[in-house]
């Protein structure tokens, strides 16, 4: 259980594992919102400034435990939330996160950490009022990622989990593995499920129904000038989690 | 030998097993002495025949780097420091003392979770949160509480490495002024230590005498402990 958003900002999750077309999806509701003349800020999964040489220097010599693996994505998640989300839904902004909480709850259980740890460490977020998780069946996630990618990352794949001498076959695994852990987080989290088999054009309709019906009647921050086609700068309330 | 214990769940995605060596904590104030015991002790048990290994906070060959350059541009805001402390803990209990203790080693650590976690409590943290955040520590054979009043410290410090910004807790502080910071921050962790010394069991030590009292105690303290863990056997050789 994480506390409720009493914030007069409103939070937006989406969730899934690699190539679920999770990003594809936020990244089209944040340029609709903006359209619609909205205060928006996005931020990404392990994006912050803070601990970006840290993390390098981990996975370059492959120092990592799921236990300082799991801690370090914490570091950087709390160092966006204490500075940027959990301000800026103070303000009352739309926050936009490409993965969550429940990412580490998915993936960091599939490396073995305890589940009850791990909610802990997290405790300080607020539950989203929209957490989208974009359903797609495992091989079509890994479809997506082996045709895309060169080649698959050490600790992408889940190699250090031992599952297979192959980086795709480890990489199925841990996926599967991380699929189940959302399954289990649908109800424990109320996740709204979307199929992730459906159009690109047609998940964007249910979500921006989704968050259209969560945002009626509801005003948030306004732009500093009435036009809603005031382009927002960069390094202000919009941009990148790592701006 | 004793298999080996945590606060909470540990690592449960690996198999630690039994841990022949020893892992001894001192834990204290800032300038309460603790390295100088640390030094003290190594050379003491090295002499006697033991293989030693001293570890500190933030000596992670993972986080070290990147937490000085965050502590430089005071950009830690007060979970993500908590956090980072973490890892950097987690990193040395799993990388550096528990192959350590594997290996037989006593090793000797400058401090253990219980500092951070009173350093994360003082700056505001959830309790219940920074206790549940270590459950994956290892409890420790010995933990020593070198205890000092407040004055001690000022006094020792001031006529030593000086006073510095984070031990005063000036990042936290109302205070113009570094003294003040300073009594008002290590009164708040001395309660804090004198509560987990109950909690988790420390032997507390006088830390108000003279270096080579303390040391003396310690020493006596260890002596008895590892004569108390001694097989019986040894003697039939």
């Amino acid at each position: 259980m994480l506390r409720k958003n009493t914030t007069p900002g409103k939070l937006i999750v989406v969730e899934g594992i690699d190539g679920s077309g999770k990003s594809t999806q936020i990244d089209l509701l944040h340029k609709w919102l903006q359209t619609q003349g909205r205060s928006v800020y996005f931020s990404e999964w392990n994006s912050s400034a803070l601990v970006k040489s840290t993390t390098k220097l981990a996975k370059k010599g492959k120092l990592f435990t799921p236990t300082t693996f799991s801690l370090l994505q914490c570091t950087d998640f709390a160092d966006r939330w204490e500075n940027r989300i959990f301000p800026l839904l103070k303000a009352g902004v739309i926050v936009l996160a490409d993965r969550y909480a429940f990412t580490a709850f998915g993936r960091d259980v599939a490396r073995g950490v305890d589940r009850e740890w791990v909610r802990n460490l997290y405790s300080f977020a607020l539950q989203p009022d929209i957490a989208l998780y974009f359903r797609v069946p495992l091989d079509v996630a890994v479809d997506r990622i082996t045709s895309a990618r060169a080649k698959l990352k050490y600790y992408e794949a889940g190699m250090d989990l031992d599952l297979s001498e192959s980086r795709i076959e480890s990489f199925k695994l841990f996926q599967e593995r991380i699929l189940n852990e959302y399954d289990l987080m649908v109800n424990e989290f109320n996740l709204t499920v979307i199929d992730g088999n459906l159009s690109v054009q047609a998940q964007q309709r249910l979500v921006r129904e989704i968050v259209k019906k969560e945002l009626e009647g509801w005003k948030g921050l306004p732009l500093p000038e009435s036009s809603p086609y005031t382009p927002i700068k960069s390094g202000t309330v919009h941009g990148k989690g790592n701006a | 030998m004793p298999k080996s214990e945590y606060y909470g769940a540990g690592f449960p995605y690996r198999e630690v097993g039994k841990l022949p060596g020893k892992l001894i904590v001192l834990e204290g104030s800032d300038g309460v002495g603790r390295s100088t015991q640390t030094h003290l002790l190594r050379k003491w048990l090295e002499d006697e025949g033991f293989a030693v290994s001293d570890t500190g906070l933030r000596r992670s060959e993972m986080t070290q780097q990147g937490i000085e350059e965050a502590r430089k541009g005071h950009t830690l805001s007060r979970i993500t420091m908590s956090l980072f402390y973490a890892t950097d803990f987690a990193d040395r209990l799993e990388n550096q003392i528990i192959p350590a203790l594997q290996a037989g080693f006593i090793v000797l650590s400058d401090r253990y979770f219980y500092s951070i976690m009173a350093r994360d409590i003082v700056r505001g943290a959830d309790s219940d949160w920074a206790r549940q955040l270590y459950g994956f520590a290892l409890k420790p054979d010995l933990v020593f509480y070198l205890k000092a009043n407040v004055t001690d410290l000022v006094t020792r410090l001031i006529h030593g490495r000086g006073l510095n910004y984070w031990e005063a807790g000036m990042d936290i502080s109302p205070s113009d002024n570094l003294y003040d910071s300073f009594i008002d921050y290590q009164s708040k962790m001395i309660t804090l230590f004198d509560q987990y010394a109950k909690e988790y069991d420390f032997i507390t030590v006088n830390a108000g005498r003279p270096v080579m009292d303390v040391f003396s105690d310690l020493q006596n303290h260890i002596r008895q402990f590892l004569e108390d863990q001694q097989p019986v056997i040894e003697e039939a050789f």
